[in-house]
């Protein structure tokens, strides 16, 4: 997709994240264009993962912004960030297992829509209403991610790919403006591949701004538009794929230097 | 999606209504009604402890003290003030929420053992506040003199009536927790329990419905605890002790802690062997408690109501 204007959705400005004496990441810096697909690269450990729990809220980075929308939210909850407009999946499966993939879904749109505790109690009208509302809107999404007919079957039974297209699903359902999709395609098959690779393109089609943490790069160079290379907690490459895959340093990271 | 079939409700509500005419009928189990007062009594907090332990996934060793606030409140406010007993009942909901609010706050950020420790210490602290404020609670003796309720003119003066009024509220507790788990909110409680990143992820205020499950769970065992103290007229500390905590969780572990029924089987079980079939064990009936604990964590995860999914499961094969 081509960028909707140059406006940022999301800009890192110099975030820092330390564990104990360990730098996770270390002045890192790079922006988001709205409705593009960015994706971010780097060898294992890199940082990716805490970079994706930062801009979601898991916990504040000890250095640092993040911007969305020009307003920061590096302080802010996650509930809070979900509400903002930035959605996420888990690159170790975090579905509700012992919930069914419909009401995972649903879970999915508490952060638009939800009863109050004493409206769902006494059973308002308005909690019905409400609960008809997202039944619908997670059927319809259930529809989008081409699992309807699994809307009744438990998270937990689901292979893999499922999951992690329920994952997908639920993280759309709270309308989201961003979505950070950590690792889509890792443990899928060919087929699971190519599948998740079209949803993640017709998502970002929806005018949904896409951030990707990947490691299988056929996925990565083929639907980014844009890469930030990471390692060791740092940003060594960004540009366009062609760019990144030309790019020495970045060579240098994942294949070593040459003696 | 989870859906509570609506007709054994039904049915339950009809034998619960019918069951004092026929108990009256046989001498035998004439005074069943008296025990089904109290089977209720803690109908109504297992309820409480089910959805906060069962579908929220969150430990409570310490809902005794939440009985005992609301049996006290009722108690010194009726005995020393003179205040309506009805308002005596929605005042200790308040006291007690306070409370929740205040202990849960800062226990329910602990996970696991941690949140297990913190609230089997606040059961105990309470315990002790109601021993030594002997100038409030009477101390060890207790307090005596605890008006019945009456609404209207009508008195709740006999086991039958009291009987009706108690198991009401179940109905109606139990009817609400059932709305709640079926809703959005239980939804989220239920999120809460299986993944708390990705319940904060999709927009769930984890600390706020956790508070809320809590002060809910509370409020019930406050109810309780007032219908306790105007049934009996007469409490002391010793019921509101780290073992009635204990004796709670025994009670939902038995039933099955993720089913709203487990808590009212649960409820019923554990009343009736500590008010009528244990006696004959005398002081060693803390063992069988202690046995029926071990054997349901070891044979039966899902509690009594699992067993028919066990027994469809050996069919299947």
């Amino acid at each position: 997709m081509n960028p909707v204007n140059n406006e940022n959705v999301l800009e890192v400005q110099g975030i820092a994240m330390s564990f104990g004496g360990l730098m996770a990441l270390s002045n890192l810096n790079f922006q988001v264009k709205r409705g593009i697909i960015k994706g971010i690269i780097g060898p294992n450990g890199a940082g990716k993962t805490t970079l994706f729990n930062i801009i979601t809220g898991s916990f504040p980075p000890t250095n640092g912004t993040i911007r969305f929308k020009d307003r920061p939210i590096e302080h802010l909850k996650a509930y809070k960030i979900a509400e903002r407009g930035i959605s996420r999946t888990f690159q170790t499966i975090e579905l509700f297992g012992n919930m069914t993939v419909l009401e995972n879904i649903m879970l999915g749109c508490h952060t638009r829509i939800r009863p109050s505790f004493l409206a769902s109690g006494f059973k308002f009208p308005q909690s019905g209403r409400k609960e008809k509302q997202i039944l619908e809107r997670g059927m319809r999404i259930l529809k989008f991610i081409g699992l309807n007919d699994k809307f009744n079957h438990l998270a937990e039974n689901l292979p893999l790919g499922e999951q992690k297209m329920v994952e997908i699903g639920r993280a759309l359902a709270s309308e989201p403006e961003l979505i950070c999709l950590d690792e889509p395609a890792a443990g899928l098959n060919e087929t699971e591949t190519h599948l998740a690779s079209s949803l993640i393109k017709a998502i970002n089609a929806k005018g949904i701004t896409v951030l990707l943490v990947e490691h299988d790069m056929r996925v990565i160079m083929n639907i980014s538009d844009e890469i930030v290379v990471i390692n060791y907690g740092q940003k060594i490459a960004e540009g366009s794929p062609e760019e990144i895959q030309n790019n020495p340093r970045v060579i240098e990271a994942y294949l070593g230097s040459e003696a | 999606m989870l859906r509570i079939a609506k007709l054994p409700i039904a049915i339950f509500a009809v034998l619960i209504i019918l069951f004092p005419w026929v108990a009256r009928e046989i001498p035998a189990i004439d005074h069943y009604t008296d025990i089904m007062v109290f089977v209720g009594i803690y109908c109504l907090i297992t309820l409480g402890l089910c959805i906060l332990m069962g579908y929220a996934g969150q430990i409570s060793i310490g809902h005794a003290a939440f009985f005992g606030i609301g049996a006290y409140v009722s108690a010194i406010l009726t005995v020393r003030f003179g205040i309506n007993p009805w308002a005596c009942m929605l005042i200790g909901t308040a006291v007690s929420s306070a409370v929740a609010v205040l202990v849960g706050a800062p226990s329910l950020k602990l996970k696991g053992h941690y949140l297990a420790m913190a609230t089997l210490a606040f059961g105990i602290v309470i315990f002790i506040i109601f021993n030594e404020e002997i100038e409030w609670t009477g101390g060890p003796d207790g307090m005596s003199g605890i008006p019945g309720l009456s609404l209207f003119g009508f008195a709740f003066d006999s086991a039958e009536k009291y009987y009706y009024l108690v198991w009401s509220f179940v109905i109606l507790a139990f009817i609400f927790t059932i709305n709640i788990i079926q809703s959005g909110t239980g939804r989220a409680l239920r999120a809460i329990h299986a993944s708390e990143p990705a319940a904060g992820a999709m927009g769930v205020n984890i600390s706020k419905y956790k508070i809320i499950v809590f002060v809910y769970s509370a409020v019930l065992a406050s109810l309780a605890g007032s219908l306790y103290a105007h049934y009996l007229n007469f409490i002391n500390p010793s019921t509101f002790d780290l073992f009635f905590s204990i004796k709670l969780v025994i009670m939902i572990a038995l039933g099955g802690m993720h089913n709203l029924w487990g808590a009212i089987i649960g409820s019923g079980i554990i009343t009736f062997l500590s008010y009528e079939w244990l006696h004959y064990f005398e002081e060693f009936e803390v063992i069988v408690y202690g046995a029926i604990l071990l054997l349901v964590t070891v044979f039966l995860p899902n509690g009594l109501v699992g067993v028919p999914g066990i027994v469809k499961g050996w069919f299947r094969r």
